[in-house]
């Protein structure tokens, strides 16, 4: 065979390359190149090596940030997932009533982030806001602007409340997608209601459930806005996780070397989980 | 044991049926005897289903009552009817092994390990399912899986009736009759009273010693096989089985029978006082293809018509006719040979049956046209 040798078409190539070139690796490279340098002005700016990484990875900030962050994004799925599931085996399957409760499970799914954060800033003060006001007269003593365990549980809470709507819509839609035969058959072969959701329900849920933890996870492991919100990462530092901790590093102080250093640490630990989380799931499906 | 009796049962969807074409399941007396197989065979929609799900208790008839060896069942849930059910597409619980699956309904009687054991591997030899126990029942082919089903229903010893609804619509024609053989195999080891649901009358006719064809949410005819092939009580089962089906010709009295435009059909003189005694005008003769005399050459019995098609089928041919202006198919032996243009043929008295109001008219002993 005659091979016809035109380089001319690497020319088709070139508005992908554009394309991707200023969306993803000129915006990499270039937070790639401050985290080697100590940057002082526009004209002054020392080559340092690895030398940031190297603080970083021993900087006792991002140490905490990282641990607050994956205890936050454990607790979150922990809480959410078995709700959900709850939430979307008590929804009603057909009828006029499913249509209200999809559309009411839905509303907080549709409020941005920083109303989230400011509705909860409110409702949980203990002077005007209800939510506080009650827990306080109640005895309970409760106030996030001072206490960082409660500023922890109000951050919690407001991510319950905003994201559990998904992981229950998800499985909703999941629930409904079995057939009703396999409801009939369990009936037939005598199966408890809890025989019926451990070995009919929930291995049919398993492929939402893997999307639902995985949008869980990584929306909760870049959590900025309510915290942000509600105390700006206080009390202390006791609700500032990973992306608070970097744009305070990297806007509030100007930080940039260290801070473009912290980011692609960042980055590669969402990489690493995301890819284990793959991993896992894959080797499941094989085991098979 | 299991005889199921249907007594005075009707079945309808919506709350204020007051027209028999409300009614999914028109009001009907039937009885399966303990131990039969049997066979319920009808179009899609003629209410098959809905019948086995009121037997199987999955739905609760709105009229009349279902009796278990005589004790009323209406108010008793699916689970306690000691009854199985096979589905149209394969029920397994995936995330088991195929042994746990077998082991599932045992396991939810809370039967002791040792009998589970024992009991699961004794159904599983029957069904051919020994080498598959460890396997997971997820990547079981769909024969597999349909055995499988059907296992958790043999596998319960208080099971005295299977209810099987079009079980092999999924599974691949040439596995179907080893399928089938295998049912039949668990019908004579086992004593149990089977139920299939189907829509084809070869897969009935192959299953079951007697056959009740639905149509229209009513059983009109009960018997055997043959008994449907060769006295069809009602224009639906002529129609419906046999292939191609009976061929009906409307026809209007006349003085020695029935007549269509100029051709006269004598009947029995007795069958002619019959009729004459029935107000209705709904009037049709009935005979199968396979029962058409075609001769080589005229005579005075004959009608002579006119060849439409033939079509080759291999080990017979079908012949279209046109007899003034009715359409009729006769069968044709592979070895005759095929009349050109003009094809004379008779109706041998035995095989022509008479239907007024669909329902067929006969003598001597019954005479059902008026059930209708």
């Amino acid at each position: 065979m005659n091979k016809i040798t035109n380089n001319k078409a690497w020319w088709l190539v070139l508005p992908v390359f554009l394309l991707v070139a200023f969306s993803a690796i000129v915006p990499i490279m270039t937070v790639v190149n401050y985290s080697v340098q100590d940057i002082f002005d526009q004209n002054t700016a020392y080559f340092v090596g690895a030398e940031w990484y190297r603080e970083m990875l021993r900087s006792p900030r991002l140490l905490d940030s990282l641990l607050r962050q994956f205890s936050y994004s454990f607790s979150v799925l922990l809480i959410e997932v078995p709700l959900g599931i709850a939430v979307a085996l008590m929804m009603p399957a057909k009828g006029r009533m499913a249509s209200v409760s999809l559309i009411l499970v839905a509303i907080p799914l549709l409020i941005p982030w920083n109303v989230v954060g400011t509705i909860w800033q409110t409702f949980s003060r203990e002077d005007i806001g209800l939510f506080g006001w009650a827990v306080n007269s109640i005895g309970i003593d409760y106030n996030y602007a001072s206490n960082a365990s409660d500023a922890w549980f109000t951050v919690l809470l407001m991510d319950v409340w905003h994201w559990t709507s998904l992981i229950a819509l998800l499985c909703y839609s999941g629930l409904r997608a079995i057939p009703e035969a396999f409801y009939q058959a369990a009936r037939i072969d005598r199966a408890s209601s809890w025989a019926i959701f451990r070995y009919i329900q929930l291995p049919r849920l398993k492929s939402v459930l893997v999307i639902g933890v995985l949008l869980r996870f990584m929306d909760s492991f870049m959590i900025y806005t309510e915290p942000f919100v509600l105390t700006g990462g206080g009390p202390g530092n006791s609700t500032t996780f990973l992306s608070q901790a970097l744009t305070k590093m990297a806007i509030g102080q100007f930080d940039l070397g260290p801070a473009a250093a912290f980011s692609l640490i960042y980055y590669l630990i969402v990489l690493l989980v995301c890819y284990l989380f793959f991993t896992v799931i894959n080797l499941q499906d094989k085991a098979k | 044991m299991a005889e199921i009796h249907l007594k005075s049962l009707a079945h309808s969807y919506s709350k204020d049926a007051s027209k028999p074409s409300d009614y999914a399941i028109r009001e009907m007396d039937h009885v399966w005897e303990h131990g039969g197989a049997y066979a319920l065979l009808g179009p899609s929609g003629c209410g098959k289903s809905t019948l086995l799900n009121i037997m199987s208790g999955l739905l609760s008839p709105s009229n009349g009552k279902v009796l278990f060896d005589g004790v009323e069942v209406n108010h008793i849930p699916p689970e306690d009817r000691n009854i199985a059910q096979v589905f149209q597409f394969p029920v397994i619980y995936d995330s088991m092994t195929v042994f746990d699956n077998l082991a599932f309904p045992l396991r939810n009687m809370k039967t002791p390990e040792v009998q589970v054991q024992h009991r699961v591997h004794e159904i599983a030899e029957v069904l051919e399912l020994t080498p598959l126990l460890k396997r997971r029942a997820s990547n079981l082919t769909a024969d597999e899986k349909q055995k499988v089903s059907m296992g958790r229903g043999l596998v319960r010893s208080d099971v005295s009736a299977i209810l099987f609804d079009e079980p092999l619509t999924v599974i691949d024609p040439q596995l179907k009759w080893k399928l089938r053989r295998k049912l039949k195999q668990i019908h004579e080891q086992f004593n149990i009273t089977m139920i299939y649901v189907t829509h084809d009358q070869l897969e009935a006719s192959t299953f079951a010693e007697k056959i009740a064809v639905m149509y229209d949410g009513q059983i009109v005819q009960f018997g055997s096989p043959r008994e449907l092939f060769e006295r069809p009580n009602h224009a639906f089962v002529g129609y419906f089985i046999g292939s191609p089906g009976m061929n009906f010709i409307e026809v209007q009295r006349s003085a020695n029978g029935v007549q269509f435009g100029n051709t006269q059909v004598n009947l029995e003189p007795e069958l002619v006082e019959l009729l004459s005694k029935i107000p209705s005008n709904n009037i049709k003769v009935g005979i199968r293809p396979e029962f058409i005399q075609v001769w080589d050459e005229p005579n005075h019995d004959a009608y002579c018509c006119d060849l439409v098609h033939v079509a080759d089928l291999g080990t017979y041919k079908i012949l279209d006719l046109k007899l003034n202006g009715q359409e009729l198919k006769v069968r044709l032996e592979e070895d005759r040979q095929v009349p050109k243009g003009k094809v004379y043929i008779s109706f041998p008295e035995q095989w022509l049956k008479l239907y007024v109001d669909e329902f067929l008219v006969e003598l001597p002993e019954e005479f059902e046209g008026e059930s209708a």
